[in-house]
């Protein structure tokens, strides 16, 4: 009852918490281990404890000027520091410069003799006095457990655990209690019942001969806390648990949008490329040129002088630079600047979490505007189909928080359903590019088409994907009468089509020029009657005119002889030159 | 003569050197130096030595010497080193612990 009162008092105010600092741990906890409290870390041989333990202490004391003590039972400090070099952890540097006291507490049973009543209180003072020491905040008992085999009194033990762990509170210590993991309770010696603030339980298994580490928060009290087994994963940089995120389904999108790499897609993608922070999804059978597009896509993010994450699964990335520079595409240059990182691993090499892991952790060194993963389909052989898309998922979401564009690369089997990713991550993808060969005439052609793009108007064509050496190209692919074509026979069919029109053509000029002729010769009949009419005319006018003349010189000679005769009327002259004329 | 001084030899080097380390007068700390006097003063002789340390004064100590349980008693002579913890209240685990003869005081005149 005492117990209870005095543990309920502090809680009045919301509960306090010490960051670990261990990347992913603060997230899923929602922000540390409880302060001032004993954390139960359990687990079974191999899986971490410790260093799940050491990690909190180190970076407390470098991260949150918070020194700590380290009462290790079962390896000497020296052991202890040669082993958790290899993660940068500099123990002894740490001790020097009193951030950390390191304490090795032997239990040989053979050496003691028991004989009447004892209590542990060695082991108080000796940690009182480390913790006075560097001024300690946080302590670590590893593995406290060891002592249930130096002595034999259980009752004894039990009691003063109960104490230890009272004494560790009313000093207000942030502790992790390491624990071998017990067959029936979670701890060998039920420890949890004494600590029963905060219990971690570490889990690693081989599956298929790949090991995986798991995380729960099996119970933390006065606080929500993430409730799933969480991957982790231990390198050179310590412990990293997932998800960095969660999964939340939340992030912005954005309108910016970003060049493909390929002109002619962009041109189907509304003329801008993908949008920024989208996932886009490109799928197609073996030698479909997926590769080729997504080290475009790369390019073109270098070139624009962002950084690109190329993660591959299948070539190294020499072999990727190489074959790219038979289509005109140049990755060294970018790979030279750093602007393109370019990681290769076998997918058998890891568990998916551990890909996951080593995803997320490359984003955060490379901090990339894209990433590209090229192929996801392999990752199948490392994982079964369920954990793979729950891995794709965590990635995606993780990539759009991040405002990353991603390119995920995926195959199609032989004789599967085209429009069908084996990860079924088809849904998820923002925009989904079909590549696909088509068969023909004894040929086989690269055909692309957008099949889905989220928020764009987005063409509907089937385009014909060249691999050329001045880079890709997307053509019309022939759609008329006969069917779709493409390759070879798209050419014929062209060059056909062309001769249709040259001989069209020709006969339209020889008809033109026919009609010329005939225009030509018509208009010389036009001008030879012309000519005759002038004629015509001219000697009608001629005549007339001799006629005039005879008319005007037989007048003359009447008027002659009249005025000869002297007695003329104008009428009788004129009448009797009508006479005169007729007579004629 | 040479044999006298072969047997005082033999006699110093069995010298028991005891040390009781304890933390403050706790009512277990007081029975084990009590008890332990007794069966010293019952079972060794005059050939001991006790030395009683006190952690609370001497915490460092503790550390230097691995100690854990209080009180906790340590034959650091003859080698080698034995401890016993608890407050010495069985005598008979006690001598067997300290591997001192019960009756190697009787066996001498023989």
């Amino acid at each position: 009852m005492a117990k209870k009162t005095k543990v309920l008092t502090p809680e009045l105010v919301p509960l306090q918490k010490a960051p670990t600092g261990i990347r992913g741990l603060d997230e899923v906890t929602g922000g540390g281990l409880p302060k001032g409290r004993t954390t139960i870390v359990c687990g079974g041989p191999g899986c971490g404890k410790t260093m799940v333990g050491l990690e909190f202490l180190v970076r407390g004391a470098l991260e949150f000027s918070e020194p700590g003590v380290l009462l290790a039972f079962e390896e000497t400090p020296e052991e202890m520091a040669i082993n958790v070099a290899s993660l940068g952890f500099n123990l002894r540097d740490l001790a020097n410069h009193k951030k950390l006291f390191l304490d090795y507490i032997s239990v040989e049973p053979s050496e003691i003799a028991e004989t009447g009543a004892y209590d542990l209180e060695g082991l108080f003072i000796r940690l009182q006095d480390a913790v006075d020491r560097v001024g300690a905040k946080r302590v670590l008992l590893d593995t406290v457990e060891a002592l249930f085999s130096g002595f034999s009194n259980g009752g004894i033990l039990r009691a003063e655990f109960r104490r230890l762990f009272r004494w560790l509170k009313d000093r207000e210590l942030t502790t992790i209690v390491t624990a071998e993991r017990g067959e029936v309770t979670l701890t060998r010696e039920g420890l949890e019942e004494y600590v029963s603030d905060c219990v971690i339980l570490l889990d690693h298994r081989i599956n298929e001969q790949i090991s995986a580490r798991r995380m729960r928060i099996v119970k933390y009290r006065g606080t929500k806390h993430g409730a799933d087994e969480y991957p982790f994963l231990i390198d050179e940089q310590g412990i990293s648990i997932l998800p960095v995120t969660g999964l939340q389904l939340q992030h912005k999108a954005s309108n910016e949008r970003v060049p493909s790499g390929v002109p002619d897609l962009d041109e189907m993608l509304e003329g801008k490329g993908y949008f920024r922070g989208s996932s886009v999804l490109l799928s197609g059978t073996a030698g479909s040129g997926k590769t080729t597009l997504a080290a475009a896509f790369a390019d073109a993010t270098c070139r624009r002088g962002k950084r690109c994450l190329f993660i591959d699964f299948e070539e190294s990335s020499n072999q990727v630079a190489r074959n790219m520079q038979s289509v005109g595409i140049n990755l060294e240059q970018w790979s030279e600047k750093g602007l393109l990182v370019h990681e290769a691993w076998r997918p058998t090499q890891y568990g998916i979490e551990t890909h996951l892991l080593r995803i997320h952790k490359l984003i955060e060194k490379v901090k990339p505007e894209s990433v590209i993963l090229d192929p996801i389909t392999n990752l199948i052989n490392s994982s079964s189909h369920k954990e793979v898309h729950s891995m794709l998922i965590r990635l995606m979401d993780y990539l759009k928080g991040a405002q990353i564009t991603a390119l995920f690369v995926s195959l199609t089997g032989g004789g599967e359903v085209l429009e069908k990713t084996a990860e079924g991550i088809s849904s998820l993808a923002d925009t989904w590019i079909l590549l696909r060969d088509v068969e023909l005439n004894g040929e086989r052609n690269r055909c692309l088409y957008v099949l889905k793009s989220r928020g764009m108007a987005h063409s509907n064509q089937l385009r014909e994907f060249l691999l050329t050496k001045q880079g890709i190209q997307l053509i019309p692919a022939y759609l008329g009468t006969e069917g779709v074509l493409t390759g070879s026979s798209r050419l014929a069919q062209e060059a056909k089509e062309k001769a249709g029109i040259r001989l069209r053509q020709q006969e339209a000029e020889r008809k033109r020029q026919e009609l010329e002729t005939k225009r030509l010769a018509l208009k010389a009949q036009i001008a030879s009657l012309q000519a005759e009419l002038h004629a015509a005319e001219r000697e009608a006018k001629e005549v007339s005119r001799e006629e005039q003349e005879r008319v005007d010189e037989l007048k003359r000679g009447r008027d002659d002889i009249a005025k000869r005769r002297g007695a003329l009327s104008g009428n009788v002259s004129e009448l009797q030159a009508n006479q005169s004329e007729d007579v004629s | 003569m040479k044999a006298k001084a072969k047997a005082q030899k033999t006699k110093s080097s069995k010298v028991v050197d005891l040390r009781l380390y304890i933390a403050g007068q706790t009512p277990k700390s007081l029975a084990a130096i009590s008890n332990l006097k007794r069966i010293c003063a019952e079972h060794v002789g005059s050939r001991f030595r006790i030395e009683v340390i006190d952690l609370s004064k001497n915490p460092g100590l503790a550390r230097d010497h691995q100690i854990l349980a209080i009180p906790t008693l340590v034959r650091s002579l003859p080698v080698p080193i034995r401890k016993i913890i608890g407050d010495l209240s069985n005598t008979e685990q006690v001598v067997i612990g300290l591997d001192i003869r019960p009756n190697e005081s009787e066996k001498e005149p023989r």
